[in-house]
């Protein structure tokens, strides 16, 4: 009766946004007459950071502080439509879409500027901290906020701007398969490292190192939140999941949270991140998602890293400690794999 | 902990960025740490009504005679609503895009295909009365046989869960039981293969189990409107699906959201909203209709299972030259979300890895349990552990190391996939070296001097190969499951034509510019009438353009009378999803 | 049924209300007093997001009736920050981003809150333990871990 260690490994790559197209978003912005700037929308935040993003997106896109741009979403009676927070779309599409709305309210802000300064709006440069300033001489400059009150009460301008985002719906061929899918693709890859008792057939991930490929982070600690949270769902989907623990017999599923398992805070494993920047071409400043992905290479990684702990191939998830017993039992004891690499590269 | 390696396709980004980049603090997360934060449940209607739904014990079965008289009389409770309440008792999700018959009511009248089916629903004064009342609805049921595998339930005579899809399985293309995918020959490919592997793999249902059960609250307000406090994923799909369901135009419903706690998928199905806005128009009060923590467990719809078989044909060298996936998703009694599932698992196929020949054939099947639907990497979780064990089990047979092995197989730039696209943008190679060195796991001077960069596209790894085609799976046609190859496709035929540029509203080349203010002009008396069309307002062109946003290079002029894209494009595609999978929108 | 009269202090106001006797701490709380801080995740004391402090102890409101909390002192996250300055476990949740969609906070925060004043120099194994009975299904609970222990170590944090 033992303990083995084992390690495993998997990569993975992951489409940004509705397969085929055909999903629009759209946004919103304007400007109060203090320069303070509101993005209506009609996006959902299920806790990925929905709001956080856009907002991050349509003030380096204005030019103007973090702090003077609020994202108002959702209100069907304000916020103009999006398709939904769902496959990994809200950063790309959305994105996008406020990006352009937030061009259009700056090329307005500019020109606003460029009346009050009277200079060419071309000249001009945002600080990002509130002001406007002709390039390459910041003395010659304005408040945003003197700006907006001069584009409202004495020019009257609208700093405005409106966006929408819409790949194209594709058709898809009945006898090949051909299609345009998505544009843009996340990438990752896992090691996971377990410790699988031969008695109870209990499996303990010691530890997860991986690399993701993200095109460009927008907030990296909003990255890190996603990654990590998705990393313990992935756990979660490999050892514990599922309301049919028969399946397909529908019988002796669990009804609540008492009956449900996943693992609780004394379960979790240390996980390091590395994450590499590959811009979408067509992402927001280069983003793409990273909201679906984060767990899918942990259950492959996890199978493998058991495999190579005791010798027992579990196809069908959740890996629970039944399945491992019954492996080691069909295959005459635990049988470890070859030593895999040292100890990890961190903490 | 979250390490950013800034030195990788550093050339490819400017970092010179003002926020974009930085940890700053989320707008969200002062009223998360305050409990300010509002969730649909978070707010107070005097009078509200509470709305319980009677769910069917059986798995199938023929409904023959529904009392609820005793039901109606009971303490607290206002309306008692049927299938025959619901203006319009039968909808798909996905008819919202034209995607997929409508195969499932709000309320089962004649007949219920999963256990949990909602059948009558009551709203009474308070939850606890709500509950009492649903004991005392008496439902007179002939239990039918139920089928639950994804395999079986494709055999001739097994019991129909779904009449709309009599077969049991999601028609693509009025055509087919399925999805196919066809890229060269993969049974030349199994045939020159060293060694030619095929398992079979599963993943069990999975419930999203968010904190925040789904639930909505519907209350009338003005002028014949409906105010809907609403935890959906999309708030327009969600609206969208109401306003068909109660049959009402859509500007009647005020749909407020877009603070949910927690969804993973699970918050797409609109699975309240319709019957609690119904609720709040038959009664004139307002309706919350919550599922408590059972309900959601077992019938707010889960990650379906799937059923995934690999076979993949291996070289002794390591690399992988043909690979067949068949693969059943599990919808459950009704199609919600799936049939899209298999489209996008067909786009995903044979994964990350360049494969020379590549087929897969992508089942949605009907069975008699709780309809699923999306999950957090919905299509693409289960064939990811399928493809990756399958991985894992072919570098051990080809007695190579794991990370080798992908890094050997991986699709790099310029590659071409089997839906006939070429890879951009791709990283995979680099992602299996920073993980190797973090990990310590030690790789060869070769591998760590593989580039996504480099080697893709190369010679045939360009190519669209000469295709076998076959007429396999007609629909109605079990019997035409297996058959012979009908037709060979020439190297380089493509079928569909190649994707449009992204709109982005104001520009052709995806960059917004601002358009001229209209200015008021008086009415000439001799205007003549307007065009059918009208042409989009000349972009505004200003003595000089204004400056970029940081990290974009300026905006080309735009054409002087860019087209109309956005709308014909929306036209067209809408047009094109119908002719695609054959199903108007009803 | 007739309802019965209670009076408690509420995050230091004096409240009072009538009630069924059947009725949970939770749904006074919600429905009848306005105080939307504690959720309600299950109502079987199986989550956690409905954790209030009951004369400093935790307690899951949706196993509490009502009727027994009359002359307790009830404190919710609703309540926790002083004026417009927060708990040190507010800002220590800030800073590690211990929330994504928010639903299980104010019920964490509570945990926490009845941990440390308790035990104010608390180990992780400690922390664990105290938030065992909350789930999460965002975070992956380190961030959470993380942030209480951060605030454990923060001048101010014994403040209950």
């Amino acid at each position: 009766m033992a303990r083995h260690e084992g390690r495993g490994m998997a990569s993975v790559n992951y489409p940004i946004g509705m397969n085929l197209g055909g999903d629009p978003s759209q946004a919103l912005i304007h400007s109060n007459p203090d320069g303070k700037f509101t993005v209506a929308l009609s996006a959902i935040d299920l806790g990925q950071g929905m709001k956080q993003v856009s907002r991050q997106i349509a003030a380096e896109t204005l030019g103007v502080p973090i702090e003077d741009v609020y994202v108002d979403t959702a209100d069907s009676d304000t916020g103009p439509h999006d398709m939904g927070s769902f496959a990994s779309r809200g950063t790309h599409r959305m994105g996008n879409a406020i990006i352009v709305a937030a061009r259009e309210a700056r090329g307005v802000l500019l020109e606003a500027a460029a009346e009050e300064l009277e200079v060419n709006a071309a000249d001009l440069v945002t600080d990002g901290r509130g002001n406007i300033h002709v390039r390459g001489a910041p003395s010659r400059s304005i408040t945003v906020k003197a700006t907006a009150q001069a584009a409202q009460f004495k020019q009257g301008k609208t700093i405005a701007g409106r966006g929408i985002f819409l790949i194209p719906l594709s058709a898809v061929d009945a006898e090949t398969g051909e299609m345009n899918p998505n544009t843009a693709f996340a990438h990752a890859c896992l090691v996971a490292d377990v410790a699988v008792d031969d008695e109870t057939g209990e499996v303990e991930v010691l530890r997860m190192t991986s690399a993701y490929e993200l095109g460009r982070v927008i907030n990296p600690r909003m990255v890190e939140q996603q990654l990590v949270g998705g990393a313990w769902m992935g756990i979660s989907h490999a050892l514990y999941e599922t309301p049919e623990p028969y399946y397909p017999n529908p019988e002796h599923g669990p009804r609540d949270f008492n009956e449900y398992l996943m693992p609780g805070p004394g379960d979790i494993a240390p996980y390091h991140v590395t994450v590499l920047e590959r811009p979408a071409p067509d992402g927001p400043f280069g983003g793409k998602g990273p909201g679906e992905m984060c767990a899918n290479p942990v259950l492959p990684a996890i199978a493998n890293a058991v495999y190579n702990a005791v010798g027992v191939r579990v196809d069908e998830l959740p890996i629970t400690p039944e399945k491992i017993l019954r492996g080691i039992k069909a295959n005459g004891g635990a049988k470890p794999g070859p030593r895999r690499g040292g100890p990890v590269n961190w903490r | 902990m979250l390490e950013l390696r800034k030195d990788l396709f550093a050339d490819e980004r400017d970092d010179n960025l003002n926020v974009i980049g930085k940890g700053v603090q989320r707008q969200d997360m002062p009223g998360h740490v305050t409990a300010r934060t509002r969730f649909f449940d978070d707010h107070a209607f005097d009078g509200m009504l509470h709305l319980k739904v009677v769910r069917s014990p059986h798995h199938h079965a023929r409904i023959r005679s529904i009392d609820t008289s005793a039901a109606e009389r009971a303490p607290g409770v206002k309306r008692v609503l049927r299938g025959a309440d619901v203006p319009v008792n039968k909808n798909t999700l996905l008819s919202l895009i034209n995607f997929g018959k409508d195969d499932e009511p709000s309320l089962a009248v004649s007949k219920v295909s999963y256990k949990g089916e909602p059948v009558i629903a009551i709203l009474a004064d308070s939850e606890a009365q709500a509950l009492a009342a649903r004991k005392l609805v008496r439902i007179d049921y002939d239990p039918l046989p139920a089928v639950f595998d994804v395999e079986e339930t494709l055999k001739p005579g097994a019991p129909v869960v779904n009449e709309t899809y009599p077969g049991n399985y999601f028609e693509y293309h009025e055509r087919f039981d399925h999805q196919k995918l066809r890229f060269g020959d993969v049974e030349r490919g199994f045939a020159s293969a060293d060694i030619v592997m095929e398992h079979r793999y599963q993943m069990s249902p999975i419930e999203h189990a968010p904190t925040e059960t789904n639930g909505s609250i519907a209350a009338p307000e003005q002028n014949g409107r409906y105010v809907v406090h609403s935890c959906a994923q999309g708030l327009f799909f969600a609206l969208g699906t109401t306003a068909k369901i109660v049959d009402v135009e859509s500007n009647q419903l005020h749909f407020i959201g877009g603070t949910v706690g927690g969804g993973f998928g699970g918050k797409v199905d609109s699975l309240t909203e319709p019957l609690a806005v119904l609720g709040a128009m038959l009664t004139g009060r307002p309706v919350r209709f919550v599922l408590d923590r059972e309900e959601e467990m077992l019938y707010g719809s889960p990650r379906g299972a799937e059923r995934i078989y690999i076979k993949d044909g291996l070289m002794r060298d390591g690399r992988i030259v043909a690979r067949h996936i068949r693969s059943y998703f599990d919808a459950g009694a009704y199609t919600r979300l799936s049939s899209y599932a298999a489209i996008k698992c067909t786009a995903h196929v044979p994964g990350p890895y360049w494969i020379p020949n590549v087929a897969s054939d992508i089942y949605v099947s009907y069975t008699n349990r709780c309809p699923s639907t999306a999950m957090r990497g919905f299509g693409v979780t289960a064939v990811d552990f399928a493809l990756e064990v399958q991985m894992d089990r072919l570098a051990e047979a080809a007695s190579m190391d794991p990370m080798e092995f992908r890094i050997l197989n991986a699709y790099r730039d310029g590659d071409m996939k089997p839906h006939r696209r070429a890879a951009k943008n791709t990283a995979l190679v680099e992602c299996v070296q920073v993980a190797a060195e973090k990990a310590n796991w030690p790789l060869s001077e070769q591998a760590k001097r593989a580039s996504s960069l480099i080697g893709g596209g190369a010679g045939e790894r360009a190519q669209i190969p000469a295709t076998q085609l076959d007429a396999r799976g007609q629909i109605g046609r079990p019997d035409t499951r297996s058959g012979p190859v009908t037709q060979v496709l020439p190297a380089g035929t493509s079928r569909i034509a190649p994707s449009k540029q992204p709109v982005m509203e104001g520009a052709r080349d995806g960059r917004a510019t601002p358009t001229q203010v209209p200015r008021y002009e008086p009415q000439r008396p001799t205007a003549p009438p307007p065009p059918a069309y009208q042409p989009a307002p000349p972009p505004y062109q200003p003595a000089s353009s204004y400056s970029p946003a940081p990290g974009h290079q300026p905006a080309s002029p735009p054409p002087a009378s860019p087209p109309p894209a956005a709308p014909a494009q929306t036209q067209h595609g809408a047009v094109r999803f119908s002719s695609v999978f054959g199903t108007r929108r009803r | 049924m007739a309802k019965l009269p209670i009076q408690f202090r509420l995050n230091g106001s004096d409240r009072a209300t009538f009630v069924d006797p059947a009725s949970n701490l939770l749904d006074t709380l919600r429905r009848g007093l306005g105080d939307f801080g504690p959720k309600y995740g299950c109502g079987q004391g199986t989550c956690g997001v409905c954790t209030v402090l009951v004369d400093g102890e935790p307690q899951l409101a949706c196993l509490t009736l009502a009727v027994s909390c009359e002359g307790r002192q009830i404190e919710t996250t609703s309540g926790m920050a002083d004026g417009p300055n927060l708990h040190p476990l507010q800002d220590a949740f800030m800073d590690h981003f211990a929330a994504q969609c928010g639903f299980c906070t104010p019920g964490m925060l509570t945990a926490a809150r009845a941990l440390l004043a308790k035990n104010p120099q608390p180990s992780r194994e400690e922390v664990v333990e105290a938030i065992s009975g909350n789930i999460c299904r965002c975070t992956g609970y380190e961030p959470i871990i993380a942030a209480i222990l951060a605030a454990a170590n923060a001048p101010g944090a014994r403040r209950a």
